[in-house]
C-alpha cells in the first residue's frame, strides 16, 4: 500500500449526506406529490441553473473529502528482508490535493499578482559587473516556461485559454446532443401521456383516454414529437398542466456552456501560472479557494443534521402534546433564543477552545483536531438555530392535529407514533425542505464572519472566512494586493447565490400558499 | 393594561435564570476556572501558586454553588454561582481582565453604539420600504424582476465585504472621510456616515424582498378591490390603503430588535473604530474576556425579553382584535 486510508468524522458526515441524499432522491422517484413538487422545482430556469452550479461545488466539496496519507519512502532497506512497519506522512491529503497537486507544491516566495510572471515586491540583487540591482524577481513557477520571453505572455495566456476553450465548447456540444436524443427517447417513449399524478387521480378517464391513444401510435414516429427547442424548454415531457412540464434543459445547458468556456481554460492556464496570484506565503490563492468550498458546505450542510432532529422531534412533541411539554419547549427555545446568536456562539466556542487547548492527547494530526473543531463549529451552530424551525413546526403541527383525519385516527385508537409518523411528518415535510435550503446560504455568509471574529474554523484550516481574515490588511499595503480578497469574496458570492436561487425555486414549489 | 405588563415582565424572570444557567454551565462547568487559568496565563506562566493568585484575584478560588465553608447566608452568597451570575440581576458586572468596572464601561459605550445603529436602523427601514412599495407598484413589470434579481444579488453578498469594499473605495480611494475612529459631539457625524450608509446598503437586499412580499399578499385583498372600484387611482390605492395596511406587520415584525440597538454592530465598530460596545464584544472574544462575554450574554438577552414584550404590545396596540390576556 503506497498510502494509508485516513477516514476523517467529517468526511464519514460527508458521504452519509451524500448517501442519505441518494436516498431522499429514492424516495421522492416513488412519491408521486413529492415528485411533482421537484418538477416544479425543475420547471424553473433559475432553480435548474442555480442546482447545476451547486453540483459543481459538491462534486468539488466531495472529491475533497476522501483523505489519505502517503508513506514515506523507507530510508534503508532493512537487511534479512523483515520489513520494518510502514511510516506515513503526518499531512493528510485528499484526492482534491492529488489533482490539483501542481497548484499544491508550487509555492512562490511572497505575494505575486494574478499571471504575473514576477513577484510584487522588489529586491535587491548582485549583478555580475553592474553591481546591485533592484528589480522584481522572477517567480520560481508562474510562467516559468517562457524563460526569457515574458513579453510573450499575453499571446501565451490568450492561445492556451482559447484552445481550451474551444475544446471546452466542443465537449459542451457534444453533451447536448446526447441530451437531446436521451429526451427524445424519453418523448417518444411517454408520447404524449401526461405524468402528472393530480390528474391520473383526479380523471381517471382522462388518464384511459391517452393511454388508448399511445398504443394506437407507431413507435419511433416522429412527427408528433415536439422539437428540439421545445424539448429543451420543458414544454414536452408531459402535458400536465398543474405539475409543470419537464425539466428547464436550456437553463442547465446555458449555464454548463458558461462552465465549459471558463473552466478548462482556468485549469490549464493554472498548471502554467498563479491563476488569482499568490498570498502573503507564495500560495496559489485558486487551490485555496478550491479548499474552503468543502469547509462551506461542511458548515452549511452539517449543521442541519445537527438542528433537523431537535427542531422536528421537538416543534411536533409541542405542537401535539401540548400541556406541560408545548410549555417546556417553549421556555427551552425562548431562552436559547435570548441570547444573541454570535455571542452565545462565541462563548460556547471559547469553551471549545479552551478544552482543545487543555487535551492536545486527543488529536493525533493537526487535520484531526481541525477537523474535530469544525465539527464542533457545527455542533455549536445547530444548537443555535433550530428554535426558528421549531417554533414554525409547532405552529403548523397545532393547526394540524386539529384536522378531522387526524381526529378521526386517534378516535380509532391509532397510537400516537403512527399518528406522527404516518399523518403528521409527511405535511410538514415542505416546511422542513424550505428551512434545510433557506439556512444553507446563511451558514455560509455566517461562516466567514464567524472566522474573521476569531471564533470559527481552525485557523490552520482553509476556509473563506480564515482567507479574508488573513488578507484583512493587504488593501491598506501599496502596491495593492487585492486579489486574495476578490477571488475568497467572488467565489462566496457565486456560492451563495446559487443557493438562494435554488431555495427560491424550492419555496416557491413546495409552498402550499404559492398554488 | 398594566397587570399584563407586570405579567409578561414576571415571566421575563424565569427565562433570564435559564440564560443565567446556561452561561453559567458554559463557562464555569464545562472548563474549570483552572483551564481558564491556564488559558490566560499561558503556557511559560503557569505555576500552582500563580493559578491560585489569578483565581483569588478574580474570586474564581471559591465553590461553584454551596460554600459548606461560611456561615450563614454566605453558604450560597460566597460562592461562584452568586457572584459572578446572580449579581448580574442587580447591573454588577464585575471587573474585566484589565481591572476596569464592566458595568461603567458599557454606560459609556451605549452613546457611540447608538449614534451608529439607531439611523443605520431608521434610514434602513425607510428605504427599504421605498424600493419594496416601487417593485409592489410596478409589479410583474421588467423593473420589478430586475428590482428582484437585484435585491437577491445583493443579499448573496457577504456583510464583510461590504464593509472592506466600501471602506477602501470611499475611505481610501476618494478620501471622502476619515478611515476610521470616533469623534465627539457635532464632529462625528464625518465617522458615522460611512459605517451608517453601509449598513443600509448591506441590510437592503433581504428586507426590501421581504417587504415587497408583504406587500404582494396586501394587494390581492378584498378592500383593495373596493377601493378600485371606487374608481380610486392606483397611487392613491397604494398610498393611501396599501401602504397603511402593510405597515402593520412590517413595523410589528421589527419592534424586536429596537432595543438590541444598543449592543451596537459588531463588525462595522471594529472595523471603523467606533468605541461602542459592538467592538468592545470583539475585543473582549479575542482577549478571551470572559467575564466581558458573560455580562453582554446577559445584557443581550435582557434587551431581547424587552424586544419580545414590546413587539406583543405593539400588535395589541395596532390590532383590536387582539385582546390582552
Amino acid at each position: 500500500m503506497p498510502f494509508q486510508i485516513v477516514v476523517l468524522w467529517s468526511d464519514l458526515l460527508v458521504w452519509l449526506l451524500f448517501a442519505s441524499a441518494l436516498g431522499f432522491a429514492l424516495l421522492v422517484r416513488r412519491s408521486p406529490p413529492l415528485r411533482s413538487a421537484w418538477r416544479r422545482v425543475g420547471a424553473r430556469r433559475s432553480g435548474m441553473a442555480a442546482a447545476t452550479v451547486l453540483l459543481c461545488f459538491a462534486l468539488v466539496g466531495l472529491l475533497d473529502s476522501l483523505h489519505y496519507r502517503l508513506r514515506l519512502p523507507a530510508a534503508t532497506e532493512p537487511a534479512g528482508g523483515s520489513k520494518a512497519s510502514a511510516q506515513y506522512a503526518v499531512e493528510v491529503l485528499s484526492l482534491l490535493d492529488a489533482l490539483a497537486a501542481p497548484l499544491r507544491t508550487r509555492n512562490e516566495k511572497t505575494y505575486s499578482a494574478p499571471f504575473a510572471t514576477r513577484l510584487l515586491a522588489k529586491e535587491t540583487r548582485e549583478v555580475a559587473g553592474v553591481g546591485t540591482v533592484r528589480e522584481q524577481p522572477r517567480l520560481k513557477h508562474g510562467g516559468a516556461h517562457l524563460g526569457e520571453n515574458e513579453t510573450e505572455l499575453a499571446a501565451d495566456v490568450g492561445f492556451t485559454a482559447f484552445r481550451y476553450a474551444a475544446l471546452g465548447f466542443l465537449g459542451w456540444a457534444l453533451l447536448t446532443l446526447a441530451l437531446l436524443s436521451g429526451l427524445r427517447r424519453c418523448a417518444a417513449d411517454w408520447g404524449t401521456t401526461s405524468e402528472s399524478w393530480q390528474q391520473m387521480v383526479l380523471a381517471p378517464e382522462v388518464k384511459a383516454k391517452s393511454q388508448v391513444f399511445t398504443v394506437d401510435r407507431e413507435p419511433g414516429q416522429k412527427s408528433e414529437l415536439p422539437g428540439a427547442w421545445a424539448l429543451l424548454r420543458g414544454a414536452a415531457g408531459g402535458a400536465g398542466g398543474a405539475a409543470g412540464g419537464g425539466l428547464a434543459w436550456d437553463a442547465v445547458l446555458a449555464v454548463l456552456l458558461l462552465l465549459a468556456l471558463l473552466l478548462p481554460p482556468l485549469f490549464a492556464l493554472a498548471g502554467d501560472y498563479h491563476v488569482f496570484g499568490t498570498d502573503k506565503v507564495g500560495q496559489d490563492v485558486l487551490y485555496q479557494v478550491l479548499k474552503s468550498i468543502r469547509t462551506g458546505l461542511i458548515i452549511g450542510l452539517v449543521t442541519t443534521l445537527v438542528m433537523l432532529p431537535l427542531a422536528v422531534l421537538l416543534g411536533i412533541a409541542a405542537g401535539y402534546f401540548r400541556g406541560w411539554v408545548d410549555d417546556l419547549i417553549q421556555y427551552l427555545y425562548t431562552v436559547l433564543n435570548s441570547i444573541p446568536g454570535v455571542l452565545l456562539i462565541a462563548a460556547a466556542v471559547l469553551m471549545m477552545q479552551v478544552v482543545i487547548d487543555t487535551h492536545p492527547q486527543w488529536f493525533s494530526t493537526a487535520a484531526e483536531r481541525a477537523d474535530l473543531r469544525l465539527l464542533a463549529l457545527c455542533f455549536i451552530l445547530g444548537i443555535t438555530s433550530w428554535t426558528g424551525l421549531c417554533r414554525l413546526l409547532r405552529g403548523e403541527t397545532l393547526k394540524l392535529r386539529e384536522l378531522e383525519y387526524i381526529q378521526a385516527a386517534q378516535a380509532f385508537g391509532v397510537s400516537h407514533a403512527r399518528i406522527i409518523g404516518r399523518h403528521i411528518l409527511p405535511n410538514l415535510m415542505h416546511i422542513v425542505v424550505i428551512a434545510l435550503v433557506m439556512d444553507f446560504s446563511g451558514l455560509v455568509l455566517a461562516e466567514a464572519v464567524l472566522s474573521y471574529v476569531g471564533i470559527g474554523v481552525d485557523p490552520t484550516m482553509t476556509s473563506f472566512g480564515t482567507m479574508i481574515n488573513n488578507a484583512r490588511l493587504e488593501l491598506g499595503r501599496e502596491p495593492v494586493v487585492w486579489w486574495s480578497l476578490a477571488a475568497a469574496f467572488a467565489t462566496m458570492f457565486v456560492l451563495v447565490l446559487a443557493a438562494n436561487l435554488f431555495a427560491d425555486a424550492v419555496r416557491d414549489a413546495f409552498d402550499p400558499r404559492m398554488q | 393594561m398594566l397587570a399584563y405588563i407586570v405579567r409578561r415582565l414576571l415571566y421575563a424572570i424565569p427565562i433570564l435564570i435559564g440564560v443565567n444557567l446556561i452561561t453559567f454551565a458554559l463557562f464555569f462547568v464545562v472548563n474549570t476556572p483552572d483551564d481558564m487559568a491556564r488559558m490566560q496565563l499561558g503556557v511559560k506562566r503557569v505555576t500552582p501558586e500563580a493559578m491560585a493568585r489569578w483565581k483569588a484575584e478574580r474570586g474564581y478560588d471559591k465553590p461553584l454553588f454551596v460554600n459548606p465553608a461560611a456561615s450563614g447566608t454566605g453558604v450560597l452568597s460566597e460562592t461562584i454561582f452568586f457572584e459572578k451570575s446572580a449579581c448580574m440581576f442587580v447591573g454588577d458586572f464585575g471587573r474585566a481582565e484589565d481591572g476596569r468596572d464592566i458595568a461603567r464601561e458599557i454606560g459609556q459605550r451605549m452613546g457611540p453604539s447608538l449614534a451608529i445603529a439607531l439611523p443605520t436602523f431608521v434610514l434602513g427601514l425607510f428605504v427599504a420600504i421605498a424600493v419594496a412599495l416601487t417593485l409592489a407598484f410596478f409589479r410583474a413589470s421588467a423593473l420589478d424582476f430586475w428590482g428582484v434579481v437585484l435585491c437577491v444579488a445583493l443579499m448573496s453578498i457577504s456583510g464583510l465585504f461590504y464593509i472592506i469594499g466600501g471602506q477602501y473605495l470611499v475611505a481610501k480611494i476618494w478620501k471622502l472621510v476619515p478611515i476610521s475612529g470616533y469623534g465627539e459631539g457635532l464632529d462625528a457625524w464625518r465617522f458615522l456616515i460611512l459605517p451608517v450608509a453601509i449598513g443600509v446598503v448591506s441590510g437592503i437586499g433581504s428586507s426590501a424582498r421581504w417587504y415587497r412580499s408583504i406587500f404582494l399578499e396586501e394587494v390581492g385583498k378584498d378592500y383593495v378591490r373596493t377601493a378600485r372600484a371606487k374608481g380610486l387611482s392606483e397611487t392613491v390605492v397604494f398610498s393611501r390603503h396599501i401602504l397603511k395596511n402593510a405597515l402593520i406587520p412590517i413595523l410589528t415584525g421589527v419592534v424586536v430588535v429596537i432595543p438590541l440597538l444598543f449592543m451596537g454592530s459588531l463588525l462595522s465598530e471594529s472595523f471603523f473604530g467606533i468605541p461602542g460596545l459592538g467592538s468592545y464584544t470583539i475585543d473582549a472574544i479575542n482577549a478571551q474576556d470572559f467575564a466581558v462575554v458573560r455580562a453582554m450574554v446577559f445584557i443581550g438577552s435582557l434587551l431581547y425579553i424587552v424586544g419580545l414584550i414590546l413587539t406583543d404590545l405593539s400588535y395589541t396596540l395596532v390590532d383590536p382584535r387582539i385582546r390582552f390576556s
